[in-house]
């Protein structure tokens, strides 16, 4: 059975189409990228991916279950959602915001137990960034506040992560040093789907492009398929 | 322990791997085993209870027929376990003015106190805005203009502790759906919200004192709306108490819902969190936690402020410290600033006016401290 099965797919946001009948399929184990110009619905399918919107027509199935039937907790115990990295107002340490991962795995008015900071200190230790465990998450960088997030991903005890644009406002080196990363829990069979801004990351580290243009899957493939100068003026609109 | 802790714990200072920039690592990582230390002891919270208790112990003593701490606590050692000490005049006297008069009051004003913060904190982590408060969200007018109403209109403290509780969620909700309705969720768009919402219900407020009996009515109005705990009528205090106390437990058993609510909707809802669920639970709690200290006191302002944002430089933003430690102090301040409204002048002066007083110059100071943290 395939993690996703989306069938003819449609979502608009306040009447203006932003996916329109889209189908695709996505299986465990891979990582995938969406590439695609700015407003092309990448995001947007991402948060459908999650369950945090609902499509407006079709149908998404994980793991032959449609999203929308499965309970928000549970969903949380199947699938991660990375955002792009924020600065939020409050500077809580980075092991709390980790340990936000148990979550789904307590009932509605328990507390955090001895086994939920274990699972926090392992995850912590498995992206490198122990170091960093009492400091407040507003005062480091960029690429460590995407450590933590992808920590708390692991923390939640999934197998798929859903990341918006990761590597979004990295410089080189972070941005080299997350791939390094990805790729290492991609080898031990983690499930990634990314957005990117950057079809090199692509090559990198997906098997799989999928290109979008206006809502729509206009070319899925392997990297080394896809990701060629030809496709991606075509997928970005620049002279050939 | 874990191995990982066990790791952490064999490099103390753990400056190997920024050895990169020497100074600022040393000097974060040394501040951080600090934070370490005081956040693994339970240091804040005990330290918390210790002052609430010193504090009502010395405001016991405090008044016009003043009692010292030694006193104090042979009154209650002879009271309640048998130590004979004072002659049973002496013990009749002292037990009308600690028992009958001061506990009442202190016992309510660290009841409205953990109220007010805890709303306070509560409604900061949940609109991830720390300027927000149960005054500035408009719910002291929104509950002011209910309990008003209900003195003028109706007749059971129930239904004045109702409508008290129905304005401030009115007000609230008006505060926060001007941010909804034009879908700009910033600080500056929740605090002009605000004060639309507090300003309708001032408006409101004095439409209602308009049109109120100018002998009876208007005086009770005004004189305990100016906040004070002088008018808190026992049997009154301890109904209201009941769905105040419900609120703060449910608040404080909600912690971990607020740090996950303070990432943002979408990753609340993400990691499994029913935000629609939690949030209206919040609010309700907050509110009713809040509106109600109304009911017993009038308005006290720049409480539900001033001390979280006090509390959280001790505790870190974590609800599940902050929540306890702030239920705590918040009643300490306000048994404190209700000790300075009895005694500072020849004769009281409303509390509301000292907690204004102090909480304004504190809130313009804390204001250039935590600037970085607001972006």
């Amino acid at each position: 059975m395939s993690l996703f099965q989306v069938d003819s797919l449609s979502f608009s946001y306040r009447r203006v189409p932003v996916i329109d009948g889209l189908r695709l399929t996505i299986d465990e184990g891979m990582v995938i990228a969406l590439l695609g110009p700015n407003g092309s619905g990448k995001t947007t399918l991402l948060k459908l991916l999650l369950g945090l919107l609902k499509p407006a027509r079709g149908l998404i199935r994980l793991r032959g279950k449609d999203i929308h039937d499965i309970p928000r907790r549970e969903l949380a115990r199947q699938l991660a959602y990375v955002p792009q990295v924020h600065r939020e107002a409050f500077g809580f340490h980075v092991f709390d915001v980790v340990l936000m991962g148990r979550m789904p795995h307590s009932s509605f008015f328990s507390r955090y137990g001895a086994k939920d900071e274990q699972i926090v200190w392992e995850a912590l230790e498995k992206l490198g960034i122990l170091h960093l465990a009492k400091r407040p998450y507003t005062e480091i960088s960029g690429g460590e506040r995407q450590l933590t997030l992808i920590a708390r991903a692991l923390a939640q005890g999934v197998r798929v992560f859903v990341m918006d644009e990761p590597t979004n406002g990295l410089d080189y080196g972070n941005q080299v040093r997350l791939l390094e990363r990805v790729g290492r829990l991609a080898d031990e069979g983690y499930t990634f789907v990314f957005t990117s801004h950057h079809p090199e990351h692509a090559l990198a580290i997906a098997d799989r492009v999928v290109m979008m243009q206006s809502g729509a899957i206009i070319r899925d493939g392997a990297p080394l398929a896809t990701v060629t100068p030809d496709k991606l003026a075509e997928l970005y609109g620049l002279p050939p | 322990m874990t191995s990982a802790e066990a790791a952490l714990e064999e490099t103390p200072n753990n400056t190997g791997r920024l050895s990169h920039e020497p100074d600022e690592a040393e000097l974060s990582c040394s501040a951080s085993a600090w934070l370490l230390q005081m956040s693994r002891s339970q240091f804040p919270l005990l330290g918390s209870a210790l002052l609430l208790l010193a504090v009502m112990l010395i405001s016991l003593g405090l008044g016009k027929y003043p009692i010292s701490v030694k006193e104090i606590l042979l009154f209650l050692g002879q009271k309640y376990f048998g130590v004979s000490y004072f002659s049973a005049d002496r013990m009749r006297l002292l037990n009308s003015i600690i028992m009958e008069i001061r506990l009442p009051r202190i016992l309510a004003g660290a009841l409205i106190g953990a109220a007010l913060s805890t709303s306070g904190a509560a409604y900061q982590a949940m609109f991830v805005n720390p300027l927000v408060s149960p005054s500035l969200l408009g719910v002291l007018a929104g509950a002011s203009f209910g309990a008003a109403l209900g003195i003028v209109y109706l007749k059971s403290w129930f239904a004045v502790q109702v409508s008290t509780f129905l304005g401030g969620l009115i007000a609230v909700m008006i505060s926060v759906g001007i941010a909804r309705v034009y879908r700009v969720n910033t600080t500056i768009m929740l605090v002009l919200g605000g004060i639309i919402s507090g300003a309708l219900f001032s408006s409101l407020l004095s439409l209602v004192k308009y049109l109120s009996d100018p002998y009876n009515q208007l005086p009770t109005i005004v004189n305990w709306l100016m906040g004070s705990l002088t008018l808190s009528d026992r049997s009154q205090v301890i109904k209201t108490s009941i769905p105040i106390c419900l609120g703060l437990c449910v608040l404080l058993l909600l912690s971990r819902h607020l740090n996950v609510l303070s990432m943002g909707d979408e990753e609340a809802r993400s990691l499994g969190v029913n935000v629609q669920r939690v949030r209206l639970i919040v609010i309700v709690c907050a509110t009713v936690v809040s509106a109600l200290t109304v009911a017993i006191a009038g308005t006290i302002g720049w409480v539900g402020l001033i001390i979280p944002h006090f509390v959280r430089m001790i505790t870190g933003p974590d609800n599940r410290k902050l929540i306890p430690a702030t239920i705590l102090i918040g009643a300490a301040y306000l048994i404190v600033a209700d000790d300075i409204s009895r005694l500072a002048f020849s004769y009281e002066i409303p509390i509301g006016i000292v907690t204004a007083l102090i909480g304004i110059p504190c809130f313009a100071f804390v204001l250039r401290n935590a600037r970085k943290g607001w972006s």
